[in-house]
């Protein structure tokens, strides 16, 4: 099978389709009818990762962790009994790793061998986390990937990667801003991007939040 | 294969990493469909989540980095329902059911996609842990044309357990159909000039999640 085999030409009806829209329609009506997948189940999946599943979740246990210390500790502890007896957020079903930011040190994450990424708090990782740039420089040389998304830090802040080679998974907490005392939850979690819950950022500052 | 083109740590050349604003979760229908049948395939147990990824790296290199992301998930899942027999090529091309087959007994229902979750890896383990946090290690020099999850840029390099993570299915086996062989998983942490030399900044450090066939003392 190679990318560029094409079976439309021949069908007036698919002309309007790509290859790739044809292939996929392929592959799922083939499993369809031998009774591997229902394609409702499928509009299910999708809903859920385009609605339920997504940065928001992370956003609120991250203000938890800042608003709760004891919901940090146990949160820091055990992430996944953590987040999932929060009651608000998507469950997670295994090995969910909090680490924190501090003034010694910056966290940041990647999967250099493929696309591992705390979906179940996250969502589906954005492209540039998937792209080979970002998978091949983000060890060898993390200070130039975070000046490319904006983030300088102090020389002597240790840079600490973590690549997710096995099935455990990392969330970042960012350090809290300052100008956000007596804040809610609720407000708290607007300023915490999906970047600085994988590392490439920072919580945004009271000012800056829309 | 291990030393193919997936393992991208530390390689130069692929320029700029590029944000784009306001991403949505999916660009395109067809890559909401092909996440959402490897996603469904997944808990039939036809294959392991690793088998999934050997079927990506086993790619051509020139497929691997020409194909957009969700083009790779697609041959992926083609490979693997070709060779577990599940529909033939024909099939794959005509877009239609040419034979019958076997059917699983319970397959991903509408309902199922209320509570997504990652499966858990974790098994009973059949030794105590080899190492504890504070060891010494250094990662062994392997190169499996099989499947692992040693980057090459950490083999053959000294660095320090930072924490045990239990015991997990261990890849390298479950991938080549060898069984679970659950193993000892730890973060091992590197300073970042033990693995790029001098010329790297000294601030950096860098842990990956090793198995424990990975590892010797030190």
């Amino acid at each position: 099978m190679t990318l560029d085999h094409d079976h439309s030409h021949d069908h007036p009806e698919m002309s309007e389709l790509t290859d790739m829209q044809v292939r996929v329609r392929s592959l799922e009506t083939v499993l369809t009818e031998k009774g591997y997948v229902d394609p409702a189940a499928l509009d299910a999946i999708v809903e859920a990762y385009e609605t339920r599943i997504g940065p928001h979740n992370g956003a609120r246990v991250v203000a938890r962790a800042w608003s709760d210390p004891a919901f940090r500790a146990a949160l820091l502890e055990d992430a996944t009994a953590a987040v999932n007896a929060m009651g608000n957020v998507s469950p997670v079903g295994s090995h969910l790793i909090a680490v924190k930011n501090t003034p010694a040190r910056h966290n940041m994450v990647v999967c250099t061998l493929c696309s591992c990424y705390p979906w179940e708090v996250l969502g589906l990782p954005p492209t540039w986390y998937k792209s080979a740039p970002y998978r091949s420089r983000a060890v060898i040389e993390p200070r130039k990937v975070l000046a490319e998304f904006g983030v300088a830090l102090p020389g002597e802040t240790e840079i600490r990667v973590w690549d997710s080679t096995a099935e455990t998974r990392f969330l970042v907490i960012p350090m809290r801003p300052a100008g956000a005392e007596g804040w809610s939850e609720d407000r708290l979690a607007a300023l915490v991007t999906r970047n600085s819950m994988v590392g490439t950022g920072l919580a945004l500052r009271p000012e800056d939040a829309a | 294969m291990t030393n193919s083109i997936h393992d991208m740590g530390g390689m130069h050349g692929f320029g700029p990493v590029e944000q784009e604003p306001d991403e949505p979760v999916f660009h395109t229908e067809w890559e909401s469909r092909v996440y959402a049948m490897n996603r469904a395939m997944g808990p039939l147990r036809l294959w392991t989540i690793d088998e999934g990824r050997a079927s990506q790296e086993t790619l051509p290199p020139s497929v691997y980095v020409s194909a957009s992301y969700y083009q790779r998930w697609l041959l992926g899942l083609e490979r693997r329902v070709l060779q577990h027999g599940i529909a033939g090529a024909d099939e794959l091309v005509a877009g239609k059911s040419m034979r019958a087959g076997g059917r699983p007994n319970r397959i991903f229902a509408p309902e199922d996609a209320k509570g997504l979750t990652r499966g858990n890896y974790e098994r009973d383990a059949p030794a105590p842990p080899r190492f504890r946090a504070g060891d010494r290690v250094r990662t062994r020099n392997i190169n499996p044309e099989t499947h692992t999850r040693l980057p090459r840029y950490a083999r053959d390099k000294p660095g320090e357990v930072e924490a045990v993570r239990g015991c997990h299915v261990f890849p390298d086996s479950v991938a080549t159909g060898a069984g679970e062989d659950p193993q000892w998983l730890y973060t091992v942490v590197f300073s970042g000039r033990t693995l790029w030399g001098e010329d790297c900044d000294p601030s950096v450090r860098v842990s990956i999640e090793a198995f424990e066939p990975y590892l010797a003392p030190a």
